[in-house]
């Protein structure tokens, strides 16, 4: 069997490694357009704010490709599918072959376009190794940077430069901070927060156009700045699929076995749009865990197994200048809330079930809280006021707690 | 492989095999020092169930499940299963950003004291105990440590 995978983040890892609990023969080959090994997303805002370093990003041991038999060509991008021939024509000039093909191509950064926004000499998006690399040599203290988005890719990014430049303004279209992953409360607490650290913010507004080293808004206001960063949402790459009249929408479309419309070829990650359990119906959820289970839910398929992946929700960790914000679910229903001074809990329960919550400096043991998520069990199954105060297996009956602490869950 | 069990009806909720954790892996040479220290300084990483006037009490700590959802969704590949099952920490690779600790449905995945980086049981290998603590020093039998697959 040839398995080939495009891409080379956290759903083509686990696709490598759910194949290989499967076939240990098979033939894996890697296309990856970028050019470093395999290493956490994510890190990139703490290796800028020195919370790591190049040397421990790496996402998996350095012998990875080595003990999992893997060919891997990195710098090598994929440029189309041959469905009928089972072949993808690549960037090395080269074809490769498969029977089971895997596309997890990601997600490329939306730079909304603006008058002058090519005039503007150092603007950079923030996804990626390289841009992390061009944004590290761009930093000093006394320079002025503009965030276009205050979503979770542009606050981490202010929290991984703020230390290293004079001053960071965020903007963005939406009224509050990670509009996608807060409600109001949630929202105000931590913009509140990172304004006393000393971020701006101008919400509620968005470029209109652009000279050098400014930016003019809606509203008329004007910021200047030398560095420009533009993090205001990300678009999945689907073009490989959409190309060869694969069924696309704002992802490849994938079912719960992570086939798309085309046989034998299977798509995990950030490109797709999937099945999420929590509102029942297809969309992207561009997220690290999801991409994980999404790439090791293809891998089995591809080798053969029978696997399905149908209890994907939104799920989120984040944490700015240690302020940590945990959520998962959607955010409907009663509002259960327990508040402290810089603390939060917001559940939100609808039908005998928790839907979703949001957690602010109070979060040891959520995983709990996400269990019941996740499982949609019954609340009146469990000792729910007990899980309001803290998360914990006491709340559970203790038949239930035994099968969980029997380790087979 | 060994792993750690618990024995419910016989865990009185004493505590004590969270400050054996946080003992062996504080690396002092006598347990008394950690007056001060315990819970501020250094954390357990089981946790005991079931407050003063709760009829049950029983300890928590990784499961080392077949799950492994904090592997899976580890954003920093810092969480991995070893070859012998074991879950397993690279603090240095650890960024805390806690998705880990969103992940794990037993709760036994936690911050450590410094809050910049995740800890969790692993059974003692980590430090100079060698064996599970918690397991060796429990009065009751109500951890224990044994083959059961």
């Amino acid at each position: 069997m040839k398995y080939l995978l495009i891409g080379n983040s956290t759903a083509a890892i686990a696709c490598i490694e759910a194949i290989r609990t499967l076939d240990k023969q098979g033939e894996i080959t890697v296309l990856s357009k970028e050019e470093q090994f395999c290493y956490g997303r994510p890190t990139i805002s703490y290796c800028l704010a020195g919370l790591t370093d190049r040397e421990h990003m790496n996402y998996r041991p350095l012998d990875f490709y080595e003990k999992m038999g893997v060919s891997v060509h990195l710098g090598v991008s994929a440029e189309s599918i041959d469905a009928d021939k089972k072949q993808v024509k690549a960037s090395d000039g080269k074809k490769y072959s498969y029977d089971k093909l895997l596309v997890s191509t990601g997600s490329r950064p939306f730079v909304p376009f603006a008058e002058g926004l090519d005039k503007v000499k150092n603007a950079f998006t923030f996804m990626s190794y390289d841009d992390m690399e061009a944004l590290d040599k761009a930093l000093s203290p006394e320079k002025e940077v503009v965030v276009i988005g205050a979503g979770l890719i542009g606050l981490k990014c202010v929290e991984g430069i703020f230390d290293r430049v004079k001053k960071v303004t965020v903007v963005d279209l939406a009224t509050r901070v990670m509009p996608s992953v807060t409600e109001e409360e949630s929202a105000a607490m931590i913009q509140s927060f990172l304004e006393k650290k000393g971020v701006e913010f101008v919400l509620g507004d968005c470029a209109a156009s652009y000279t050098e080293n400014s930016v003019t808004l809606k509203s008329g206001k004007t910021l200047s700045f030398d560095i420009l960063v533009t993090a205001a949402g990300v678009r999945a790459n689907t073009s490989l699929i959409a190309d060869i009249g694969g069924k696309v929408n704002r992802g490849i479309l994938v079912n719960t076995r992570q086939q798309t419309s085309i046989p034998d070829i299977y798509a995990a990650g950030d490109c797709t749009e999937g099945y999420d359990s929590s509102i029942g119906a297809d969309r992207v959820l561009a997220l690290m865990p999801n991409a994980y289970l999404q790439g090791k839910t293809a891998g089995l398929n591809m080798a053969g197994g029978d696997s399905e992946y149908k209890d994907a929700i939104p799920l989120n960790a984040v944490g700015f200048f240690g302020l940590h914000m945990l959520s998962a679910g959607v955010y409907e229903g009663e509002i259960i809330k327990v508040k402290d001074e810089n603390k939060l809990k917001l559940l939100f329960v609808k039908d005998n079930v928790l839907k979703g919550f949001i957690l602010i400096n109070d979060f040891l043991r959520a995983g709990i809280y996400t269990s019941l998520v996740r499982g949609k069990t019954p609340l009146d199954g469990v000792d729910f006021d007990m899980l309001v105060e803290a998360p914990q297996l006491l709340a559970f009956p203790a038949e239930a707690r035994a099968a969980k602490l029997s380790r087979r869950a | 492989m060994k792993r750690i069990y618990v024995n419910e009806q016989w865990c009185l909720g004493c505590h004590l095999c969270e400050y054996e954790c946080m003992y062996a892996n504080s690396g002092l040479d006598e347990m008394f020092k950690l007056k001060g220290k315990a819970g501020k300084d250094i954390l357990p990483r089981i946790y005991v169930e079931g407050g003063e006037k709760s009829p049950i009490h029983f300890a928590v700590n990784c499961r080392h499940c077949s799950g492994t959802a904090c592997v899976n969704g580890c954003i920093a590949g810092a969480l991995t299963k070893n070859d012998d099952g074991m879950v397993v920490i690279d603090k240095d690779k650890c960024v805390g950003c806690f998705t880990c600790v969103l992940l794990c449905p037993f709760g036994a995945i936690m911050p450590a004291a410094d809050g910049k980086a995740a800890q969790k049981c692993m059974l003692c290998t980590d430090n100079i105990k060698g064996e599970p603590n918690c397991v060796k020093y429990c009065p009751n039998n109500a951890i224990v440590y044994e083959e059961r697959e």
